[in-house]
């Protein structure tokens, strides 16, 4: 118990370890396990500290997912005998091109690009992976605390030290409550922030340390995901689907994305779309376009009659090559998504993610083994990373958002077909975009509103329900953790200009404008958040800042 | 004074429970699982009660399987002096429980149970009953309040037709309902510390306990999903509805 107050100052219990890791996703998770082994290998001792936002590793891990198990196989080379989650090997894959409500092509193997052949692939939860890791992880001696957020960096002299964790029972206005509780601070020889796409540290730290100057901005997509209990007699395990097109643009480049649906183990159907967040439409509602894209025929025939059983959202980056920052800053680097090390060209991270974590954790302990004090920005992590396979299948794939942002999803996806198939991603030329994402709106007076059709409760729901389904839950009474720099921007400015797209592209209804003409006012729901972050990229005044809440809060996904 | 809680580990309360299709259970695979909410209050109240230096020793009880672990760790980080896990992979009965717990208590010398009133999971209700029955001492279940002074608790009980204040004689069993209290943010320091405490293991053999013959569940089902609701204009036409469908 504390009589503490805002004004006074906080005193905070410190502990010191080897290398903290913020996030537990498959980088993170990676990272602390490779550098356990290292240590192992070495005979030598490591202290690794790892913390997850969520209320458990898993609760906010949100993929497709098909998983290409290459890092897994270095990682544990024997993770079928560890009983590793993954049950359902890919048997077929499928490439549709959807040209309106009722009408669809189906490709042809042969126009497939190859990045999008899933043979010796798997359809998992990568929730359930991460789950599986933890354990993995806990067992190689690495401390894991779940329902701790990583507040704020710890910088001193312009060396990261390590993080401080978000400070417990804090009441709307700041003051503490009866139970607050000071977060305490994790110092280390090196830190890893690992926390996904558009962490709110990372976004900080590359901002901070300059390290995405000199490279394309970070392009961005919305991913929404159902999972569905099969109807009878539509379970297909192994069949994986993709599409692109209709509801977004099919020869446009305005408005454009792709969806899945993966056939799982346990009856289960996988089914998501994702929206580029480059989209210009303010009117574009990506979670009305999922609703909308389940009526397809091609996706209907296995949804029909079957059961929705949780719904969730996730940013991806994926500007991938182009984009990709420095790694390294003194003291510590970013690993994972939070460094944006997704392969576009495959819809795949997961194993990229892993990779990023171990060629870093080689790195780190290889240093922290010879007896390196840390604190340094350790150029053997981009070194070994420019050796690896995974810089080159990036750099392999480098054209492949550019090109659907340039040519759209036909004639994109045609120039990636030429370069992925004939060239095998080195076509002697590069393709920039270089427009970041929350600066491709048009004006609403510009753009077509969009008449979404009325959730039909079966195939199709509304936000409310959805937001349910994904069993998300903050504290009720704690500070809002979406960030307004100038509070009257959403009325005054994004209103008239956008017709203030946050009420759409927020996938959870955060955010709503209530009233109208001079009584119009921005609502923040926060409550609803699913750590999306997709405000946070794409407001087009770049005024929300989403901030970490009270830990464990936010969404509880099971089998995400 | 020693004292007895008995944690479970339950599906959390945020989970949304689904059934299983083929009917024999619920989902519990891959779904987060924490202590259950009641025996939270319960830990968090045997902690205020050491702190006020009505008992010494808390000593936290769980019955399950390995993950039962994560459980114990909960329950040391709040405060908990020791941990026993009495390590079973059976479905545990309420009277298995409670068969185990009477054991642990009479092993102990302990002058006091807290326990939750019910577990969140099967709504069952009957351990902390069964204890006192098995031991022959005194209940005081649904506690709202509770007070130790001496070799007498006073336990304001949360009844029906409101606040009832009962006194009883230690060695009792007080199981704990909502508004006892609010349990604390658990620390990252004290979780870490948490980790490092060795926890006792036993089994229901060793404690001379025989298993309760399992309840056999037939069948589990979802409960009938809402049926649309029905938007009234006016007081007379919600009053004709509610009438028409017998209900006023």
């Amino acid at each position: 118990m504390s009589d503490s107050q805002p004004n006074q100052p906080i005193e905070r219990d410190v502990m010191e370890y080897d290398v903290v890791i913020v996030g537990g996703g498959p980088s993170g998770l990676a990272a602390a396990i490779r550098l356990k082994q290292k240590a192992a290998e070495a005979g030598k001792e490591i202290s690794v500290c790892l913390v997850e936002k969520g209320s458990e590793v898993g609760a906010h891990i949100l993929s497709g997912a098909v998983f290409e198990p290459r890092s897994l196989n270095e990682l544990f080379p024997n993770w079928k005998e560890l009983g590793a989650p993954l049950k359902t090997a890919v048997l077929r894959d499928e490439l549709h091109m959807l040209t309106s409500e009722t009408a669809g092509i189906k490709l042809p193997n042969l126009f497939v690009p190859k990045t999008m052949h899933n043979e010796g692939n798997y359809v998992i939860s990568l929730g359930n992976l991460c789950r599986w890791l933890e354990e993995q992880a806990v067992a190689a001696g690495v401390e894991i605390y779940p329902g701790f957020a990583a507040q704020e960096t710890i910088v001193e002299d312009g060396v990261v030290k390590g993080i401080q964790v978000g400070d417990m029972g804090i009441d709307r206005d700041g003051s503490h409550k009866p139970d607050f509780a000071p977060g305490i601070e994790l110092r280390a020889k090196y830190t890893l922030f690992a926390e996904g796409c558009r962490g709110h540290l990372g976004k900080r730290l590359l901002k901070q340390f300059k390290l995405d100057e000199d490279v394309d901005p970070q392009h961005y997509g919305i991913g929404i995901k159902e999972v569905w209990d099969a109807p009878a007699g539509k379970h297909r395990p192994g069949l994986v689907v993709h599409g692109a097109g209709w509801p977004l643009d099919v020869l446009g480049t305005g408005n454009t994305g792709g969806w899945f649906l993966y056939h799982a183990d346990n009856n289960q159907i996988l089914v998501g779309l994702i929206v580029d967040l480059s989209y210009s439409n303010p009117y574009l509602s990506p979670f009305d376009e999922f609703q909308r894209l389940k009526h397809h025929p091609v996706l209907k025939q296995y949804l029909e009659g079957g059961k929705r059983l949780s719904y969730g959202a996730r940013a991806i980056a994926k500007g991938g090559f182009n984009s990709l920052p420095k790694m390294v800053f003194p003291g510590g680097a970013l690993i994972g998504c939070d460094l944006g090390t997704m392969n576009f060209s495959k819809i795949k991270g997961s194993h990229t993610a892993m990779k990023s974590g171990m060629i870093a954790a080689d790195a780190y302990a290889d240093a922290l083994l010879g007896g390196n004090a840390g604190g340094d920005a350790l150029q053997a992590f981009p070194e070994v990373f420019k050796q690896s396979w995974l810089y080159d299948e990036l750099y392999r794939s480098r054209n492949f958002g550019p090109a659907i942002h340039k040519f759209g999803a036909l004639f994109g996806g045609a120039f990636n077909w030429i370069d992925q198939n004939i060239f095998g991603g080195k076509i002697p030329v590069t393709l920039h975009d270089t427009t970041p994402d929350y600066a491709t709106l048009k004006l609403a007076k510009d753009s077509t509103q969009i008449a979404y059709p009325k959730p039909d409760g079966k195939l199709s729901f509304d936000k409310a329900s959805s937001v349910f389904m994904s069993s998300t839950n903050h504290e009720e009474h704690q500070p809002v953790h979406l960030k307004l720099t100038d509070p009257s921007i959403p009325i005054a400015k994004n209103l008239p200009l956008y017709a203030e797209p946050a009420q759409r592209y927020c996938p959870v209804g955060v955010y709503e404008v209530l009233g109208e003409g001079a009584n119009a006012r921005f609502q923040i729901n926060a409550q609803n958040c699913v750590h999306c972050k997709t405000c946070d990229i794409k407001d087009p005044s770049q005024n929300i800042t989403w901030v970490a809440p009270e830990g464990s809060g936010g969404p509880n996904y099971a089998g995400m | 004074m020693k004292a007895i809680v008995s944690v479970k580990r339950a599906v959390d309360y945020n989970v949304r429970i689904q059934v299983k299709p083929d009917g024999s259970g619920v989902v519990t695979e891959g779904v987060k699982h924490s202590m259950n909410p009641f025996d939270e209050i319960a830990m968090e109240e045997a902690v205020r009660l050491k702190e006020k230096g009505k008992i010494t020793e808390i000593i936290a009880v769980t019955i399950g399987g390995a993950k039962n672990e994560e459980t114990l760790r909960t329950a040391l980080a709040f405060g908990a002096t020791r941990a026993i896990h009495v390590k079973d992979d059976g479905g545990i009965e309420p009277l298995t429980a409670a068969r185990a717990l009477a054991a642990i208590f009479k092993k102990e010398g302990a002058q006091l149970l807290i326990a939750g009133k019910q577990a969140i999971d099967d709504d069952a209700n009957q351990t902390g009953q069964m204890v006192a029955g098995l031991l022959d001492i005194a209940q005081a279940t649904f506690a709202g309040k509770v007070d130790i002074e001496g070799n007498k608790a006073t336990v304001v009980r949360e009844v029906d037709a409101g606040l009832e204040t009962l006194e009883v004689d230690l060695p009792a069993v007080i199981t704990a309902d909502l508004r006892l209290n609010e349990p604390r943010y658990l620390k990252l320091p004290d979780i870490m510390k948490a980790k490092r405490i060795a926890i006792e293991a036993t089994t229901l053999a060793e404690l001379g306990v025989t298993a309760a013959p399992p309840v056999k569940t037939l069948k589990t089902t979802p409960p009938p999903s809402r049926s649309k609701g029905v938007m009234v204009k006016t007081v007379d036409e919600l009053v004709a509805a509610l009438k028409a469908k017998g209900l006023a």
